[in-house]
């Protein structure tokens, strides 16, 4: 499995991280070797007799009653923000 | 507390011996005389000395509940509120949360004294607890060793004496495998024994809270404090939690346990399997009949397990984006900007590498070959537990192919550590609830027997392990300097 810079800054664009051009070479070599890890998988022959399997334990979701579970902690939670103004959150502006 | 098990402990404040407030004290100077081992992120003294009043106060009133003036610590990974939660991450170095975990508040009401939060690898990710944005633990066994990860900080407050039990969290191996290397016992409970609610996300359908103790005995006490249904959880399980203490004097005559063919495969020293063999040998002395069984898809766990945890995690860690709390970048010029410098920025190498892997498997065009086909190898390797679960009661092994190794020995090399899981991942990706127990040494250093049973059967695998602990005393050998 083998990774070009390209292929990293697309990935790296998706996941919201920037990554330094520097930084490229070694996170392309790493991300390489790992996913190489899955080239077992792509082997596993009876894996296609089988339904996927996203969680432990075969279970319904279960219904609840719809009553107010949760009051109100907007304070607690705005206060927790790095910046927050007349109960918003602020970010830099995204229409000019 | 050299000896001193949770019910020892309970029985002596019960006596009014000792008082929680004393032991909560010598807990925190145990922490602070032990500060090389950076097993802890934080240290919460005040409300340490709060809550053991409160313990003592009901135990002179005679009303104090089942663990009452026991000292432990948390992961840094479970919500406290009011205390930071960094889960060793710079993301998180100034998070004090709002509210408390489910494990948390169940600890409280049981009248444990939580002294701290416990180091671990950064969200942990990590299987050496050099992840951490605190700086790396070191095992009380030997100062240049790891302790193992990611509950590397409890383990090694548990194996250095500062407290009687830790509570740790297990995605891939993350209780049991610093459990191994630091000596003392580690259990994984059944995915969805143990609420979620409030434990900080890395791959929710493996995380599984849990506990670090000397012996099976202590794990049985607090997991019967833990486990139940939460209803803030839609993963918890509805079904009652057994008497897992009572449980305990069932005896190993008849048991049928499982030598896994594949858990004693290449990678595995020489050394580390011998011992695991000889407490085998003991568990056959006690009445088990020793069976090989054989996982056919073993070899195919870490390869599903590290593009399912990453899929997971890249979904979860999104959260993160610099806004509404945690690290934020200086001067941001975008909002794209805030978002991509505040993460590379909050998240440390390993998290980041997992979150481009994972994103990877999870995009268009690679989902079906790494997300959908990790999955259907998931299914195939819940169906090997199950096969030899028709014929057997527990599963045995080595929890680690080889006994702790050198900080930085696997640090630059993200397939070798994650070799460090080869035989506890699984156990995460079938749901399963496992056991790691001291089973003596190699090289000086100590060794883990993993005891896998099937889902929810806690009980059967606690008393097993607490049966081998009557007949040897691995769990009782501490290192030295040990409190």
């Amino acid at each position: 499995m083998s990774i070009d810079h390209a292929t990293v800054r697309r990935i790296a664009r998706l996941a919201r991280i920037a990554v330094a051009e520097a930084e490229l070479p070694a996170l392309a070599d790493e991300l390489g070797r790992v996913l190489a890890l899955a080239d077992a998988l792509a082997a596993a022959s009876d894996a296609h007799a089988v339904e996927p399997m996203a969680h432990p334990h075969a279970q319904a979701l279960r219904w609840r009653d719809d009553v107010v579970s949760e009051t109100d902690h907007a304070d607690e939670w705005l206060a927790l923000a790095p910046e927050a103004r007349a109960d918003l959150y602020v970010v830099p502006k995204v229409i000019e | 507390m050299s000896g001193g098990g949770i019910a020892q402990l309970a029985q002596a404040l019960r006596a009014r011996r000792v008082s929680a407030r004393a032991l909560a004290e010598r807990a925190l100077a145990a922490a602070r005389a032990r500060s090389d081992l950076n097993a802890f992120i934080t240290l919460s003294e005040d409300a340490a000395l709060a809550a053991a009043d409160r313990a003592d106060a009901a135990l002179a009133r005679g009303d104090a509940a089942p663990l009452a003036g026991i000292p432990f610590a948390h992961k840094d990974i479970f919500c406290t509120r009011g205390i930071r939660t960094t889960c060793a991450s710079r993301m998180l170095e100034r998070f004090v949360p709002p509210y408390d975990a489910t494990v948390v508040e169940r600890l409280a009401a049981a009248g444990a004294v939580a002294i701290g939060k416990a180091n671990l690898d950064e969200f942990a990710m990590g299987s050496s607890n050099e992840n951490s944005h605190f700086g790396p633990v070191r095992n009380p066994w030997d100062a240049t060793r790891v302790p193992g990860g990611s509950s590397g900080g409890s383990a090694a407050a548990v194996a250095a004496g500062i407290v009687p039990f830790a509570t740790g969290t297990d995605t891939g191996g993350s209780i049991r495998q610093p459990a191994a290397f630091c000596g003392i016992t580690g259990l994984k409970p059944s995915y969805g024994r143990v609420s979620r609610f409030g434990m900080i996300a890395f791959a929710s359908s493996l995380d599984c809270g849990g506990v670090l103790a000397r012996s099976a005995e202590d794990c049985a006490h607090v997991l019967a404090a833990i486990a139940g249904h939460d209803p803030r959880d839609a993963t918890s399980v509805a079904h009652p939690a057994e008497d897992y203490v009572a449980a305990l004097s069932t005896t190993l005559k008849g048991i049928r346990i499982g030598v896994a063919r594949e858990y004693f495969g290449a990678g595995v020293a020489d050394g580390v399997a011998a011992a695991v063999r000889a407490a085998l040998a003991e568990c056959e002395r006690q009445g088990a009949r020793l069976v090989e069984v054989s996982l056919p898809h073993a070899h195919l766990a870490i390869p599903a397990y590290y593009v399912i945890a990453p899929a997971e995690a890249s979904s979860n860690l999104a959260r993160y984006d610099g806004v509404r709390y945690g690290h934020r970048c200086d001067d941001p010029q975008s909002l794209e900007d805030l978002y991509t410098r505040s993460r590379a920025e909050g998240f440390g190498r390993e998290v980041r590498r997992r979150i481009l892997v994972g994103t990877y498997a999870l995009s268009a065009g690679y989902y079906d070959a790494y997300y959908l086909r990790a999955q259907r190898v998931r299914r195939l390797i819940a169906d090997d537990f199950a096969a030899a679960f028709a014929t057997v009661d527990l599963i045995a092994g080595p929890t680690t192919p080889t006994v702790a190794f050198r900080l930085g020995e696997k640090a630059a090399d993200p397939l070798a550590m994650y070799a460090a899981d080869v035989n506890t991942v699984a156990v995460n990706l079938a749901g399963l609830p496992a056991l790691s127990l001291p089973a003596g040494f190699s090289e000086g250093l100590p060794v883990g027997l993993q005891l896998i049973a099937p889902a929810f059967a806690e009980a059967r695998l606690l008393a097993a392990g607490y049966q081998l602990q009557l007949a040897t005393d691995w769990h009782l050998r501490q290192p030295t300097g040990a409190k």
